[in-house]
């Protein structure tokens, strides 16, 4: 970017892999507090435009970029992920700084603990820079839902990052963070990945722990992180992925050197290649032209890298988003009942019994989307109803479940688009709720599913906007997508 | 406001109209509905999200009717995933015994109105 020139001075340069900031570390040849400074001195000018930080925790990065500094200067092993300039998405809690979730209603609250993925990355030796925008509660495909004003897509201003996880994405792209966490619960990781040309990684349900993840919908929320190449989104997931006691959905399985798997080739030698699965469902009526052609580019891609590439057929994927907003928004609906002016966060001034606080602080703390998913999931869940609409929907997410078992015994992974389209303008989808929900049509099934995926550039629209490629796995099998996903990201598309 | 008992009722009437079709899900909400469910939901709409919400209600309620194509008879509800996950699923729940919780004091400290003692509510009871 030419109007960039003048910052140069100022400006140290982004460190282009994980590894080699390592090494540039342990030689001296980087500070980590100068690093921690230069990337607070682009976010000071790059900020006021794309509205990507709602805060900065500058003393917390500051220290943490003195103790590396201290162990590189004596010679001392680095941790994993020392100095590694990292923003967090601003549902997971720091301890003493700002959580808004992108929402009034914890306006003022400075949580006492660390989420478990933020205390791994902190262990880890990373230097966390502060708070990222999203959508109000991760409710929203576009991050305009946040009560702090929209993010915009460094790659197009006027367009939006995808949401709900834009400020993780955005920052990735803008460099105003070397990488970032998420949180997905239909996509939020994913869609914004896409749309913002980075690497965001979806993990299986319960490879994270969600402890101090301002809950969405429990059964469905994951913490993943953002990276602007796969090997070093592998080496985040690897410090954040483990069982947790706090976080007893969270798995006992072992974890993987994920940056190791995603070394390895998509065909070893004396074995057969990994299969491939293509769902026609994912290609059909609604994918836009350039994402198409964009995905397609990079099926034949792996093709050439030694993949085997087969049809699977997932009929049931239409069904995904009428059963994901019906799952999500009951849940919603009874995590949110915490929200009530009483613990913490915002209170209303009009409160003159103990009901008409709730319903005062709620109304005027709650944005409209949030609102309105409140009140469908109570809808859904009240009585009369429930047996229609949330057992209804309970009952197609096993068969959507067991759709992707079957398809992966006989693939290793599936690749699809993230999004039916590019980043849209702002201002586009706000107005009908319902076209907002229907861009996630690629990303929920997995999510009601539990599996993980991984989204990677694939190219670009002529216009320059970013494409793509969700690449899927089942339970337990990131590393497999890692690799998929790194023959994706070597074909250069 | 309706009382519970109306509430559900209604919800009963409206799913034997519904019986013709195979479920209760092509119902039409009103506002009478949204108000209830707000009442649930202990959200105040002002007037005039009223009738947004009920609009948007509706085109989602119609467009989720699609899952009524789905003959799901015998088929287990999944509430969550873990059960797919098999042997590497959650660890094992954590013994059953007390552990260091958050300080009083810094949990106090985060309340709009507290004694440093307890949460302070306006009254409950009215007399």
């Amino acid at each position: 970017m030419p109007s960039e020139a003048k910052a140069a001075e100022t400006y140290v340069e982004k460190p282009r892999t994980l590894a080699e900031l390592r090494a540039d570390l342990i030689s001296g040849r980087t500070k980590a507090t100068d690093l921690a400074s230069s990337y607070y001195e682009r976010i000071e000018k790059k900020n006021p435009r794309l509205n990507v930080y709602l805060s900065l925790t500058k003393e917390r990065a500051l220290k943490q970029a003195e103790r590396v500094d201290a162990l590189a200067a004596k010679g001392d092993p680095l941790p994993a992920l020392a100095g590694v300039p990292v923003g967090i998405k601003d549902v997971l809690v720091m301890q003493g700084a700002p959580a808004t979730a992108g929402s009034k209603i914890l306006q003022g609250y400075r949580p006492p603990y660390d989420a478990t993925a933020v205390a791994k990355l902190d262990a880890a030796g990373a230097v966390l820079l502060g708070k990222l925008n999203c959508d109000e509660f991760a409710m929203g495909s576009s991050t305009e839902n946040s009560a702090y004003g929209p993010v915009r897509n460094p790659v197009d201003t006027e367009r939006v990052p995808g949401g709900s996880s834009g400020g993780s994405a955005a920052a990735v792209a803008a460099n105003l963070a070397v990488a970032t966490l998420g949180s997905d619960t239909g996509g939020s990781i994913r869609q914004p990945a896409s749309f913002c040309g980075v690497v965001g990684v979806l993990p299986t349900y319960g490879r994270v722990s969600r402890y101090g993840l301002i809950a969405f919908a429990s059964s469905l929320d994951r913490v993943g992180p953002f990276a602007a190449n796969v090997r070093d989104a592998a080496t985040l997931l690897g410090v954040i992925a483990g069982h947790d006691a706090k976080d007893a959905t969270s798995s006992a399985a072992p974890v993987p050197d994920y940056a190791a798997e995603s070394d390895k080739p998509l065909k070893e030698p004396g074995k057969a290649g990994l299969r491939l699965g293509v769902p026609a469902e994912y290609f059909a009526e609604g994918l836009d032209d350039e994402v198409r052609a964009a995905i397609e580019g990079g099926i034949a891609a792996l093709k050439a890298a030694g993949c085997t590439v087969k049809p699977v057929s997932l009929p049931h994927t239409k069904y995904a988003i009428p059963t994901y907003y019906l799952v999500a928004t009951a849940e919603a609906s009874a995590n949110l009942a915490r929200f009530d002016g009483v613990r913490y966060g915002y209170r209303s001034a009009e409160s003159e019994t103990l009901s008409s606080l709730y319903r005062h602080s709620r109304d005027e703390g709650f944005g409209a989307e949030v609102k309105r998913r409140i009140l469908l999931g109570t809808y859904a869940l009240s009585a009369g109803y429930y047996d229609a609409y949330y057992l209804k929907a309970q009952q197609v997410r096993r068969l959507l479940a067991e759709e992707y078992l079957r398809a992966f015994a006989e693939v290793d992974a599936i690749v699809t688009p993230t999004s039916p389209m590019p980043a849209f303008k702002l201002g586009e989808k706000t107005g009908d709720p319902l076209a907002m929900y229907l861009a996630d049509i690629y990303t929920v099934t997995a999510s009601l599913a539990g599996i993980c995926g991984v989204t990677v550039p694939c190219g670009t629209t002529q216009a320059g906007l970013p494409v793509g490629m969700q690449v899927l796995a089942a339970h337990l099998h990131e590393g497999t997508a890692f690799r998929v996903a790194r023959a994706v990201e070597s074909a250069h598309l | 406001m309706k009382s519970r008992w109306e509430w559900e009722a209604r919800a009963s009437r409206l799913r034997q109209k519904g019986n013709g079709e195979e479920q209760g899900m092509t119902v039409k909400v009103t506002v009478e509905d949204v108000e209830r469910v707000a009442e649930l939901a202990h959200l105040q709409l002002a007037p005039e999200e009223t009738p947004r919400m009920l609009h948007d209600l509706n085109a989602i309620l119609d467009y989720v009717a699609e899952l009524n194509e789905l003959d799901t008879s015998g088929v287990e509800p999944l509430a969550q995933v873990s059960e797919l996950l098999g042997v590497a699923a959650a660890g094992a729940l954590r013994a059953d015994v007390v552990l260091a919780s958050l300080d009083r004091a810094v949990v106090m400290a985060q309340a709009p109105e507290t004694d440093q003692v307890f949460f302070k509510v306006p009254k409950v009871i009215e007399r």
